[in-house]
């Protein structure tokens, strides 16, 4: 991320230290290109950058919208109150595992799901239609789908596991969470892999097909090298979606039993406790954990990371 | 992996097994949604898979409350308003990315990759408190500005594969005719990139279409909440009846529109999610 920032600025220098003449269509065509950019860029770093900052700003305050007239400076003691709280860590915890165990189990149903869209003789189109249904369908429906499959009055599944209550203890409540986040996403992380799929050349696997090479063999020594790319993006994009689960723990547990999330104690914290100053505290936490996150990721990617080779240089 | 021995004939019957069973997982979530949403009240609780006996019931209380109207008309101007301008937008700076030179692309399209990855909930905070500053806050203003930033990277990302495509020499042609820059863009790559541009605005107003946590957070009342928010306030018939059949029901009217997109244009929709992400 950094480095996008990096490469861009001498970009910016350098061309115009080295040729002070421009001819007059490639002032035109540099005009044109800040022109078109420029709303863009202005509405992303306006409802972006801006509330980044504001909410930093907000976070070394004491603000809770219950009493407003106790606003003051406070330091980092919000950071220190949040940093202390277990609550906190519990729901930085269940994150972490949550997006751990699902991106593992998609990355696997996903690799699957792509190999068989990529290479089903009969229905091919059927079965890219009926798997852009999870990618696309409002999480919040799906959520209430398993919501009631799972609740005790009116669902079908516990009365076929024999399960009881299973939305009310901790570790089934997160199975099922991560059963939904897996069902909702798996084809999306099918559709980035088999991309990837779709770079294998076919003369390389005949290749080593004639050579002998089994069909584990040949998944593991010619299509993953060449896939890595594609599934690093994949799973960076997951990853970080992952992070921010919201919508299925909302719907299915409110966070009870230890099942929140950082994004429900934010959400908690703001729009029910109406507490801004620690609202914006987790706010920012999170925003610097999916930075490190990212920044492991590009790290991982090295040259391969989108947007590197992106100047579209024709 | 899928070079076995065997005849054609054994090895489609394996493959279409395998397809159905692909299609029951994409499927059964939804069915099971829309077997609920015709139950009966009676029948919620007998945990059965498909109702037993079918009504209308749900569907015709929700379309007479005013409460599932205002949310339907809400998701719909917000979604389509948010992703007209994305696309807009988009389009303008994904056209200037896959096809002019200039100083500083590289860090718009390295600000776009950090807003993709943004965790929404670290502007929640922000936005929540400027909003009620500025008076947006519960107006469809207020969630049109997140979702066109949200949508943008999307935008700007799958636009600017679509572009690379464009034969370039068709723009120099005309450019050599006497075309200005300006004009190749209206009179030459726009209509050649309509197809591109329809996708992403497919693309983004699922997105815009599917958000939760900006409705639920910046909104308040019926004037701005989308459905996907209002759905957790459903309240039942009595308040001893549980709100499943109507939630059900809401529930299926808002993926009707994904099913179509899906239906209709899962070529394009799967072209636009993996160049995107993977030539981005």
């Amino acid at each position: 991320m950094s480095q996008t920032v990096e490469t861009g600025t001498p970009a910016e220098v350098v061309p115009a230290k080295k040729k002070p003449v421009l001819s007059e269509g490639k002032r035109a065509e540099r005009r044109l290109g800040w022109l078109l950019c420029a709303p863009a860029a202005i509405v992303m770093v306006a409802v972006t950058g801006w509330p980044i900052i504001y909410s930093v700003w907000l976070s070394l305050q004491r603000y809770d919208l219950r009493f407003p007239d106790d606003r003051e400076f406070v330091g980092l003691s919000n950071y220190a109150a949040v940093l202390t709280d277990k609550y906190w860590w519990t729901a930085f915890g269940i994150t972490s595992l949550i997006t751990v165990v699902s991106v593992i189990i998609e990355l696997v149903l996903g690799m699957l799901l792509a190999l068989i869209m990529h290479r089903t003789l009969v229905g091919r189109g059927l079965v890219r239609t009926v798997s852009l249904i999870p990618y696309g369908i409002v999480t919040v429906v799906a959520a209430f789908s398993w919501f009631y499959a799972w609740n005790t009055d009116t669902g079908y599944l516990t009365s076929l596991f024999g399960a009881e209550a299973p939305l009310t203890q901790q570790i089934s409540s997160l199975a099922i969470i991560i059963l939904a986040e897996v069902w909702k996403t798996t084809p999306f992380m099918a559709l980035l892999l088999m991309a990837g799929l779709a770079l294998v050349p076919d003369d390389l696997l005949k290749a080593a097909s004639m050579d002998g090479a089994t069909a584990w063999q040949r998944f593991t020594k010619v299509m993953l090298p060449v896939m890595k790319p594609a599934i690093l993006v994949a799973l960076l994009f997951r990853t970080l979606d992952a992070f921010r689960v919201f919508d299925n723990i909302f719907v299915l547990t409110k966070g009870a039993n230890d099942t929140s999330s950082v994004s429900m104690q934010t959400y908690n914290n703001l729009i029910k406790g109406l507490n801004l100053g620690i609202g914006s505290t987790m706010s920012v936490l999170i925003f610097i954990a999916v930075a490190i996150i990212a920044f492991i990721f590009i790290k991982l990617f090295g040259a391969s990371a989108p947007g590197s080779d992106s100047g579209g240089r024709r | 992996m899928a070079v076995i021995a065997g005849s054609t004939a054994s090895r489609k019957t394996r493959w279409a097994i395998i397809d159905i069973v692909v299609v029951v997982y994409a499927l059964i979530p939804v069915l099971w949604t829309l077997s609920l949403s015709f139950k009966t009240p009676a029948a919620q609780t007998d945990k059965k898979f498909f109702p037993s006996e079918w009504t209308f019931q749900n569907y015709k209380d929700i379309f007479t409350t005013n409460e599932f109207l205002r949310a339907l008309i809400n998701s719909i101007g917000i979604a389509v308003i948010s992703t007209l301008i994305a696309v807009v937008l988009g389009t303008m700076a994904a056209y200037a990315i896959a096809r002019l030179d200039f100083p500083g692309k590289k860090a718009l399209v390295g600000v776009s990759l950090l807003i993709a990855m943004f965790p929404q909930v670290s502007l929640v905070s922000p936005l929540f408190e400027m909003e009620r500053n500025l008076g947006l806050f519960d107006t469809w203003a207020g969630l049109i500005f997140p979702y066109i930033t949200f949508g943008l990277p999307l935008a700007i990302y799958t636009l600017s594969a679509f572009f690379r495509e464009i034969p370039w020499e068709l723009e120099k042609a005309a450019k050599m005719d006497g075309a200005t820059p300006a004009q190749a863009f209206r009179r030459v790559i726009a209509p050649l990139a309509a197809p591109g541009v329809f996708t992403t605005a497919i693309l983004v107003f699922i997105f815009c279409w599917n958000d939760f946590l900006f409705a639920i957070s910046l909104t308040s009342t019926t004037a701005s909440r989308t459905v996907p928010a209002a759905l957790s306030f459903f309240t039942g018939a009595s308040q001893f009846e549980a709100p499943t059949g109507t939630i059900s029901a809401a529930a299926v009217v808002i993926t009707i529109p994904i099913i179509l997109f899906v239906l209709f244009f899962q070529r394009r929709i799967v072209a636009g999610l993996t160049s995107g992400a993977v030539k981005g």
